[in-house]
């Protein structure tokens, strides 16, 4: 029975990783790619989750999930065109304080629009409750969730892996100069990679706003997850962000079974234990822009 | 020609100095100091969104009293902060003490944010009106004279939801599951939550801790399913009870949800069918009487949107300071204790009047069950509670809910 009930905590936490995953996959590209940590990701996460209940107020649910996240990689294009652009090949410290500024900006003018208390949101009643498979009992929604982040996962590596574009970008990540003197430029792809990981973040508000609280500082609750989740899982590498996501997902819902006021705590522990034995994270790639 | 030596001149000019600095002052200001007020709340932080109903609430008061041409003819100054974390508020506090020259300080929701505001007010002599810190702790064993508590304890709370669930019949024989608020707040609230199921026939069945930067319950519902309650309850705070109970309704779980805390800022921000059970309050904005209805309506006009209960806290607390302050004619300490201790009556916008006790600096008051109203039923989305009676009954001590005196270890040095 308890081993049943232990499983039942690792089927769990698979489906809370991917959704870290929906947020770090993004942040993990824009830093393989453009080399700017976007401090700022967690600020589209927000977005994303306000958009959707402005919009399923008005449209349903069905309609916020593809709203939302479109309208906030659009934003991204501007994102990246007026501000990212700049500091692609400036100190790092720039980038960094630049999107850290975004992010407090970003969160102030949401409490503008919005006000500061939080705002209320809930799951459409078709999809609450929970079914039993197996042993292992389920969130109707989460397994929603989980379907939807499969999906993703699928069309990402696709793009990837089996298109010029995704050649491009992979190459950009490994020898940007050696794209560069093939003649391509990098900048139109650097704004597409932004969109997808900026619109990434914001599906992943989109369906977190049902069943957490929907308030300004919400970006800044996730973004320390998914830092955590890239740098664990490596730099440069799909899967490593896949693993990583799971594997805290998991490792988090263990933790909880055995001694639960440990939960939050075992993340850092995880991160600690990976970085003491591989540095450049489990599945993490010899970049030489970063060495 | 007479020559002035060196050390006249020094001498005038640290004359001079020295007057500039102790009496010029008093010549520039022709109109009285202004009484500074150090007020904290958290304002960002799983506590983030109340405190600013709470910050609301107090600035209301202050501009009503300044409007109004202030007390005893001085203006209020209020220096508001987001208090933080434990560590930055008792800073800020000192600083606010020392270097802003405030002569009370007032505010805090979190219990272990307002014990350490509580320890700088006793080193430094000056009151300290604890507002929404709910710990029975800091009333008990670690009170101290210069801190005064305006919300209800753990243990009221505890009663209130605990007196209405007995009358439904689902205390005695039951099996309880709690998840409980990884700090001072919730170890206390657990520790009174115990009391009341070992007086009533209740057991524990499991208890969860749970770190206050949580945000997905799911691996603790998963236990708390596994141990096959007969009732969860959340002895959790701030968002993250808004959190448990959308997470809580997504599952499905067939077990009863009741809670032991619950402000109506957290409730607000659930959305739709997500809330059920029985929970506490210790105010409500539609809480029948005069005085609550204008103060409501005025809140409302100003701000659009109903007072939350920490905006009404602080505004009653800023209130009754500023009427202490008129009555004695004094920011001193002392006075403003002895003001206190009397059992003073204070008009707290609830259908008895309040005052704080003596032993222990605590705001005696009626506190309320409430459940959640259907949902077609609702005027706006903030009328979402159906007030139960008042606890304790019409009639009865108000004190009947408190703990005595042999239960609370309240010992105040002189």
């Amino acid at each position: 029975m308890q081993f049943a009930f232990l499983l039942e905590q690792v089927v769990n936490g698979l489906v809370l990783g991917g959704y870290y995953l929906l947020i770090a996959l993004g942040l993990s590209l824009i830093f393989s790619v453009g080399g700017v940590v976007n401090l700022a990701h967690g600020a589209f996460y927000a977005l994303g989750a306000y958009l959707s209940v402005e919009a399923t107020k008005y449209l349903g649910f069905g309609a916020a999930v593809v709203i939302s996240p479109i309208a906030v990689a659009l934003l991204g294009i501007l994102f990246e065109r007026f501000i990212l652009r700049r500091f692609y090949t400036a100190d790092p410290i720039l980038s960094l304080l630049v999107t850290f500024a975004l992010a407090m900006v970003a969160e102030q003018a949401i409490r503008i629009i919005w006000g500061s208390p939080p705002i209320p949101a809930s799951i459409a009643p078709a999809f609450r409750g929970s079914v039993i498979i197996g042993d292992f009992l389920f969130s109707r929604y989460r397994l929603l969730i989980l379907a939807v982040v499969a999906v993703v996962l699928i069309g990402v590596w696709l793009l990837l892996h089996k298109t010029s574009f995704g050649r491009v970008v992979r190459a950009g990540i490994q020898r940007p100069d050696m794209v560069a003197a093939l003649g391509i430029r990098l900048q139109p792809y650097m704004t597409a990679i932004v969109m997808l990981g900026v619109g990434m973040a914001a599906l992943a508000g989109v369906f977190f706003a049902p069943i957490s609280t929907v308030h300004p500082a919400m970006g800044s609750e996730i973004i320390t997850i998914a830092f955590v989740v890239v740098v664990i899982g490596g730099l440069g590498s799909f899967w490593g962000v896949v693993i990583a996501a799971l594997l805290v997902g998991v490792v988090r819902g263990i933790t909880i079974h055995f001694e639960p006021a440990a939960g939050e705590a075992s993340i850092y522990m995880l991160m600690f234990l990976v970085l003491l034995v591989r540095p450049r994270g489990l599945l993490g790639e010899r970049i030489e822009k970063f060495e | 020609m007479t020559r002035t030596s060196r050390r006249t001149l020094l001498k005038a000019g640290a004359a001079f100095a020295g007057a500039s600095a102790i009496g010029f002052p008093a010549i520039v200001r022709a109109q009285p100091a202004r009484i500074k007020i150090g007020h904290l709340v958290p304002l960002t932080g799983f506590l983030g969104a109340i405190g600013g109903y709470a910050q609301l609430g107090i600035r209301m008061a202050a501009e009503e009293i300044n409007a109004a041409g202030g007390i005893t003819g001085r203006q209020i100054d209020l220096i508001s902060e987001d208090s933080v974390n434990p560590a930055t508020a008792s800073t800020k506090a000192q600083r606010m003490i020392e270097q802003d020259g405030a002569v009370v300080l007032l505010g805090e929701i979190s219990s272990a944010s307002s014990l350490t505001i509580m320890q700088v007010a006793e080193r430094n002599k000056k009151v300290f009106f604890s507002t929404g810190a709910r710990s029975d702790a800091l009333r008990g064993k670690n009170c101290n004279r210069y801190s005064f508590h305006c919300d209800i304890p753990n243990t009221v709370m505890v009663n209130a939801v605990g007196t209405a669930l007995n009358q439904k019949g689902m205390v005695k024989g039951k099996k309880f599951h709690t998840l409980t608020a990884d700090y001072i707040f919730g170890h206390d609230l657990l520790k009174a939550a115990k009391s009341f199921f070992d007086a009533n026939g209740a057991t524990l069945a499991g208890d969860e801790l749970i770190a206050t930067d949580v945000t997905d319950f799911s691996p603790y519902l998963l236990k708390v399913r596994q141990s096959k309650p007969d009732v969860v309850c959340c002895n959790l705070a701030g968002n993250q009870v808004t959190n448990l109970v959308k997470q809580y309704a997504e599952f499905g779980f067939p077990y009863p949800l009741v809670g032991f805390n619950l402000n109506t800022g957290d409730a607000w921000a659930m959305g739709e069918g997500n809330l059920s059970g029985t929970w506490p309050t210790v105010w409500y904005h539609t809480l029948d009487n005069p005085a609550s209805k204008a103060f409501v309506e005025s809140f409302t006009r100003k701000y659009g949107k109903p007072p939350e209960n920490h905006a009404w806290i602080e505004y009653i607390t800023l209130k009754a300071l500023a009427k202490a302050i008129e009555d004695t004619k004094s920011t001193e300490s002392e006075a403003l204790i002895a003001y206190f201790e009397k059992q003073t009556e204070l008009d707290i916008m609830k259908a008895r009047k309040g005052y704080f006790r003596s032993w222990d600096h605590q705001l005696v008051q009626e506190a309320y069950p409430f459940t959640v109203k259907a949902k077609g039923e609702m005027k706006d989305k903030w009328d979402m509670l159906v007030l139960g009676d008042a606890v304790p009954v019409a009639g009865q001590p108000l004190e009947t809910i408190y703990p005595t005196r042999t239960q609370n270890p309240c010992e105040m040095k002189a």
